[in-house]
């Protein structure tokens, strides 16, 4: 018997100096910032105040720290993408082999939507959410720890594969037959399907957190009608991830049977049906969409509102398109296997639904010019994020009604058109959203602003580099080229490929004006202060609380009117002590354990996998024996604090 | 616990071990022909999901709160469209194969 399972100095790929060299970069990064921890001192501090917190903000901070972070890693398989096809037609081969460009398309779809937007929309949601219904934190403080370390977990599997072993090359959907046993052998399936399996876990329990929070914490006063349009959408993106989540923890639990035990849920040659796969795939992929989209939409309603001065358009026709989102996106999953064979009626049906979700989302996008309309718009950073939204989300709904049609999509299914096409609906919805929330809530965050001259640079870096990356996308689709080619023979395309690799290295320079941006801004921070509570004059609750908010985020929980509205409590004896939850070292624990098991079973080491079972398991029942999970805040200190920092009173 | 009473959960423990014996029952003795129990297993199943909603998550339209019974409804249309849409899709397709 082996101990080690299938792992031996041979899954390090020695021979591959791109792979060794990314690696080698990763480890020198990783040696360097732990050196620098240890060298300041700061591992107490880290351990204190980050990595054990069960506060929302802090965890928060935490999500959307892993998205940058993997943003990158995905950005550079991008990079590297758009570099070999613009240089590998004809008798040129590029620089990436076939099996090396396989597994970067596939790792840079995963990361992106698994380990980048999804970190980055439930950290916004986590930073926000609790903030806006005037409350102190979620409902469950210690298993919004846990969702966060089972997440970095994933993050941290997918980046083991880089070095040790390798990642799938099935695409980031990873179809049977193609990723069953036979033909993909190797652990790369094996890491994608286990990372994911973990993560998910802990976006299922992050949606759990959230429905409950939203359902059953509000400030007084705060009905459903006067929750912020961010707690609408973070609502129905909570429902969605508890609803479909679970129908892709089940459908990689059958590939993983097949794969490990056997099984024949997704291979012909045993009764199965890889169709069935595809089916399910989507019916939790098409869900996934709004998931990441709909939080957005609710960052532009804020922003929109507060830059234009004004109260959002149609606050009501707002919730109901959200709502309606929410139903009418498990109805549309079809849509993206059109061209598996299916009758005309069902085509036809899932087209139908196809574009009349296209509806409410419509509702949504007048909704935004209205509030604009009349208003004294200020065209800061945030603001310059939603109105390039606008164009290009406009843009990319259009191209995705006309693929709704059934014959339409059989001409441009999984060609390059496809791919713009959804990139420039999550480029310019998920990802401009979740910049414009980052330059938003900033201030909120950390207590002074971004510098405004190196966001507007990186904003139109970015607009720009976007429509120069994926405007040619959609006419090499048109003109036949299909997606994931690692290497094409028609020298038409290449032109038109090479403005997209341009496109590409003009997006790096607003990923570079980003990171300027940060680090000019930390400099800066005495003079970008926010010293009111409210720099932007915006009107929900996460504006009535100082800059950062403490800990336990209103002194005294503010109530909700027709306006909303802080009790100023003057005298010591106004104040009243509060609970507030422990820090809590079971989620990191949780995840170190998760991260064993993970690894193990990817390896086939089945006594690491049974002793990383074991150590969760111990965990959790140490938890719940625990003894003390409060701490109590005596009104003295809250007294204290609120009359050190004084936060604009809004009438 | 006093209001549900032991009994409730009693009868309800009963129930699901009624409805899981008998697909395990068919299974092993082949009572029925395969194409057959197919249907009995995923009427047992439903059968055991509103088993368990009523005697051991006790819901009921009297004293449950609309909230709650909102939310259940919501999730047995979302689990109707997902099962009867992958059932159509998938029946669609077979009868397809099959021409």
């Amino acid at each position: 018997m082996n101990l080690l399972g299938k792992l031996s100095w041979d899954a390090i790929p020695l021979d591959q100096p791109i792979i060794m060299g990314a690696t080698a970069f990763m480890v020198l990064v990783i040696v360097a910032v732990l050196s620098f921890i240890t060298f300041k001192g700061y591992w107490a501090p880290l351990w204190r105040d980050w990595i054990t917190s069960v506060d929302h903000k802090r965890i928060g901070v935490m999500y959307i720290l892993l998205a940058l972070v993997m943003l990158l890693r995905g950005f550079s398989d991008a990079i590297m993408m758009r570099a070999q096809q613009a240089v590998a037609v004809g008798g040129a081969q590029g620089y990436l082999p076939p099996e090396h460009f396989d597994q970067i398309f596939s790792a840079h779809g995963t990361i992106m939507i698994f380990f980048m937007a999804m970190p980055f929309v439930i950290g916004v949601i986590n930073v926000v959410v609790p903030l806006q219904l005037g409350v102190r934190d979620v409902a469950f403080p210690t298993l919004n720890s846990v969702s966060f370390w089972l997440t970095a977990s994933g993050a941290l599997l997918i980046n083991i594969s880089l070095a040790v072993g390798e990642f799938a090359k099935t695409g980031w959907v990873a179809y049977p037959p193609l990723s069953e046993l036979q033909f993909s052998p190797g652990v790369g399936v094996d890491y994608y399907l286990w990372s994911l399996q973990i993560s998910g876990i802990g976006t299922l329990l992050s949606g759990i957190n959230f429905v409950t929070t939203i359902l059953k914490l509000r400030a007084p006063g705060m009905g459903y009608m006067r929750m912020p349009v961010f707690c609408w959408t973070a609502l129905a993106t909570s429902l969605l991830i508890v609803a479909a989540f679970p129908v892709l923890t089940a459908t990689f639990a059958m590939l993983l049977l097949d794969r490990y035990l056997g099984f024949h849920f997704f291979s012909v040659d045993g009764g199965g049906n890889a169709m069935m796969y595809v089916n399910l795939f989507w019916v939790w992929g098409h869900p996934e969409v709004y998931i990441l989209v709909l939080p957005a939409f609710g960052i532009y309603s804020e922003v929109v509102a507060t830059f234009s001065g004004k109260p959002l358009f149609g606050y009501r026709s707002m919730v109901a398109a959200t709502m309606a989102i929410c139903v009418l996106s498990f109805l549309v999953w079809l849509h993206h296997f059109f061209t598996m064979g299916g009758s005309a009626d069902v085509n036809g049906f899932f087209g139908v639904m196809t574009m009349i979700i296209a509806v409410p989302t419509g509702v949504k996008v007048f909704n935004w010019l209205f509030t604009m309309y009349g208003g004294r718009v200020r065209f800061t950073v945030p603001m310059l994020w939603s109105i390039g939204f606008m164009i290009t989300f406009v843009v990319g709904g259009m191209t995705g009604v006309l693929m709704a049609v059934p014959p339409a999509d059989f001409q441009v299914h999984n060609s390059l058109f496809l791919v713009a096409h959804f990139h420039n609906t999550i480029i310019g919805g998920v990802v401009f959203g979740l910049m414009a929330g980052y330059n938003y809530w900033f201030p909120k965050v950390f207590g002074f602003r971004l510098d405004e001259r190196w966001g507007k640079a990186s904003f139109w870096c970015w607009f720009t580099g976007f429509y120069l990356a994926f405007m040619p996308l959609y006419a090499v689709g048109l003109m036949g080229m299909t997606r994931r080619l690692q290497h094409y023979d028609n020298p038409a395309w290449q032109p038109w490929l090479m403005v997209a690799a341009l496109g590409a290295v003009v997006i790096l320079a607003g990923v570079a004006c980003q990171a300027i941006q940060l680090v000019v801004s930390v400099r800066a921070r005495r003079q970008l202060r926010d010293t009111t509570g409210n720099p932007w004059g915006g009107r929900t609750l996460e504006w009535f609380t100082p800059s950062p908010p403490p800990a336990w985020n209103f002194a005294v929980l503010p109530s909700v009117g027709r306006f909303a509205r802080r009790t100023p409590a003057k005298e010591t004896q106004d104040y009243k002590a509060i609970e507030m939850p422990n820090n809590s070292p079971i989620g990191v624990i949780t995840a170190f354990f998760a991260v064993v098991t993970g690894f193990a079973l990817i390896w086939h080491i089945w006594w690491m996998a049974g002793l990383g079972l074991l150590g969760a398991f111990v965990t959790l029942l140490a938890f719940a024996f625990r003894r003390q999970e409060e701490i109590e805040v005596p009104a003295v200190e809250l007294a204290r604090f609120d009359r050190a920092h004084p936060a604009e009173v809004m009438p | 616990m006093e209001r549900h009473g032991l009994l409730s959960y009693f009868v309800g423990f009963v129930l699901a071990v009624v409805l899981t014996a008998i697909p395990f029952y068919l299974v092993a003795t082949h009572a029925l022909p395969p194409s057959r129990i197919i249907y009995v297993i995923a009427a047992a199943a439903v059968l055991q999901i509103l088993v368990h909603l009523r005697f051991f998550l006790h819901l009921n339209f009297a004293t449950t709160p609309r909230e709650n019974l909102l939310a259940i409804a919501f999730t047995a249309v979302l689990l109707g469209i997902m099962l009867g849409g992958s059932l159509w899709i998938m029946v669609d397709l077979h009868t397809r194969m099959a021409l």
